[in-house]
């Protein structure tokens, strides 16, 4: 579930990082406060662990299918929240870097999704008042599944609200809203069960490694709360510049799909209007226009003005002109290269 | 697969090793280039293809003078491309609006952001991969540092960055000792993965603790100190302010409908 740069917009991807940002800083200040100098070789290699545990699949009975370990909560459970939001926020990171899983830009709603809520919410709030102050492998299991399921729900939730703030794609709100939660439900179940599988064989081996966490950080307190508070506000500023700066009404859109209700306004665009729209488009050399607006008449009527002008000259135009520049673009590279070549 | 996206990130790393003019320029430069580039692009309204094209300028320029091979680039692209293809492919289906035709041939909006979905992917995807490449992770953590990153941020991704591959060829040899004592795809569930994540996990501990110990005996305290230091010099001021300014001036001007409106012109 990694955003992608090219789906979201500048002014949400700005909040994210603004929100991300001040959440690593918050966290390096915490780590650094504990005065553990033997965290830092393992915030790193524990990093590389998760690298590793992802690349080994294994096999989903019934299923045909198989999964691997996210390893948001393992981190979490391990390390503590702070130290695991660097860890994971550095896994990402590298991914944005070498592997262009995610982009720049989108590495702050990254970190956010899949950092802040296993970190700040599903440990904290969710794991440890259900495994309790006296773990067994029963309690490990229950409360590592509930755990990553709410964790990964509400970061599946993050990845929509910002998707649909962003207003690139063309997914409605409920139907991504939809896709998503299902999917994520299941990923959540199976994260949960293997984190517990994880954690359920430390605990028998070496069960002193999970007091790790209690015994290298105090518990955070004092500035989180205002910390929070920042970063809802952030995130909200975010939401909102992105709704102002966006020229096209996807922000009515949302509206619209909160006021008059996302179910009623779905139904025919799925169903037998997609499945008409299918035939309409193999029929007819020119789908009409009137045909989308079945679907979403309140939001057409509102996105007709605001369209941009966009008559076959100009767009000619604007072809044989992109083509020209993106060739000389090109000429250039390869002139530079010539040149490089020639000089060496 | 999963071994060659590791082949080829260590490919990367010795790309990066190499001395070539994009490596010279200071990483802050490059870093915060690129970030403009980003912000230019994706700043483009959704339904933009034509004003996406000239900046391709900048990837192919940083890839000429940091030798990056074009092949590498398309490669890495095509690996990743399937998640911006699989959301933006609803486009063409949900918004069908008819924008221009000519003759029986129709473009609706759906498809026109589409394409600009997947413009956005390859400049944005492809500049910062051409920019890693040719910087390096230790020149890019300096720069992230120097540009105000947490320390303890930095030195985490160092030390990710450094054990990467060490404990991936660990889990590689682990699936394959697994594999090849399966049969039947016996083995190969979940219980049997808990285990051998776990003993992965207390590997890796151990690990962790042998290089604390050895890094004690070198006199680590918490820092991670650098040798050379940074310096931004006239060239690297200049590398920013000339790639803003274009970026601004693609942004604001559209170069190409002007190019082509006069070709056109002229032409008639």
């Amino acid at each position: 579930m990694h955003m992608a740069d090219a789906l979201i917009s500048p002014a949400v991807g700005g909040g994210m990082w603004v929100a991300s940002a001040g959440l690593i800083g918050y966290c390096a200040r915490k780590v650094r406060a504990c005065l553990d100098d033997r965290r830092v070789p393992l915030m790193g290699v524990l990093g590389a662990f998760v690298f590793a545990a992802q690349m080994i699949n294994f096999s989903i009975p019934g299923t045909g299918s198989s999964g691997h370990l996210g390893g948001g909560l393992l981190l979490a459970i391990l390390l503590g929240p702070s130290a695991a939001f660097l860890t994971i926020a550095s896994v990402l990171t590298v991914q944005a870097l070498f592997f262009a899983d995610g982009g720049l830009l989108a590495l702050g709603c990254n970190i956010f999704n899949l950092g802040f809520f296993p970190c700040f919410v599903a440990y904290p709030l969710v794991y440890r008042p259900l495994v309790g102050r006296d773990p067994n492998p029963g309690r490990i299991a229950v409360a590592a599944t509930v755990a990553a399921v709410i964790g990964l729900q509400m970061g599946a939730f993050c990845v929509v609200m910002e998707t649909l703030l962003s207003g690139v794609s063309e997914l409605p709100f409920g139907k991504f809203l939809l896709l998503m939660q299902p999917i994520h439900l299941a990923i959540g179940v199976v994260e949960g069960l293997v984190t517990a599988a994880v954690v359920g064989f430390v605990w028998k081996a070496r069960p002193e490694v999970l007091d790790l966490d209690r015994a290298m950080a105090p518990d955070a307190g004092g500035l989180r709360p205002v910390l929070i508070g920042l970063l809802v506000a952030a995130v909200v500023v975010g939401g909102g510049l992105s709704w102002f700066a966006s020229t096209h009404p996807d922000g009515l859109e949302w509206a619209m799909f909160r006021t008059a209700g996302a179910g009623e306004l779905e139904a025919p665009a799925d169903g037998a209007h997609g499945a008409l729209a299918q035939v309409q488009e193999t029929t007819a050399l020119m789908p009409d226009y009137g045909f989308k607006a079945a679907a979403a008449e309140e939001g057409d009527a509102e996105q007709q003005p605001v369209w941009p002008a966009v008559d076959t000259g100009t767009s000619v135009a604007g072809l044989v002109g992109g083509g020209l520049t993106l060739a000389a673009a090109f000429l250039i590279g390869w002139l530079l290269k010539r040149r490089r070549q020639a000089k060496a | 697969m999963i071994e060659s996206r590791f082949a080829d990130i260590g490919w990367m790393d010795a790309l990066s090793g190499r001395d070539t003019p994009l490596r010279r320029i200071d990483p802050r430069a490059k870093l915060l280039a690129t970030l403009g580039f980003i912000l230019a692009v994706l700043s483009f309204p959704k339904y933009e293809v034509a004003g996406l094209l000239p900046f391709f300028l900048y990837p192919v320029v940083l890839m000429s003078i940091g030798d990056v091979p074009v092949a590498f680039v398309l490669r890495r692209l095509a690996v990743v491309a399937p998640f911006a293809v699989f959301v933006g492919m609803f486009n063409p289906l949900l918004d069908r609006q008819v924008v221009a035709g000519v003759g029986p041939w129709v473009m609706t909006g759906g498809w026109l952001s589409f394409a600009s979905i997947l413009l956005r992917f390859a400049l944005t995807v492809g500049a910062t991969l051409v920019v890693v490449a040719g910087t390096g992770i230790h020149d890019v953590c300096r720069g992230l540092g120097a540009l105000g990153v947490p320390a303890a941020f930095t030195a985490q991704v160092l030390f990710l960055y450094r054990y990467l591959f060490v404990l991936v060829d660990d889990g590689m040899r682990m699936a394959r000792a697994r594999a090849l004592r399966s049969f039947g795809g016996r083995g190969m569930g979940m219980r049997v993965y808990g285990h051998m994540l776990g003993s992965l996990l207390l590997r890796t501990m151990g690990r962790a603790e042998r290089i604390h110990l050895a890094m004690r005996c070198r006199g680590f305290d918490g820092q991670v100190r650098t040798l050379t230091r940074l310096r931004f010099g006239f060239a690297d001021a200049l590398f920013l302010l000339g790639w803003s300014t274009a970026f601004v001036l693609l942004r604001c001007f559209d170069l190409p409908r002007r190019v082509g409106g006069w070709i056109l012109g002229a032409g008639t």
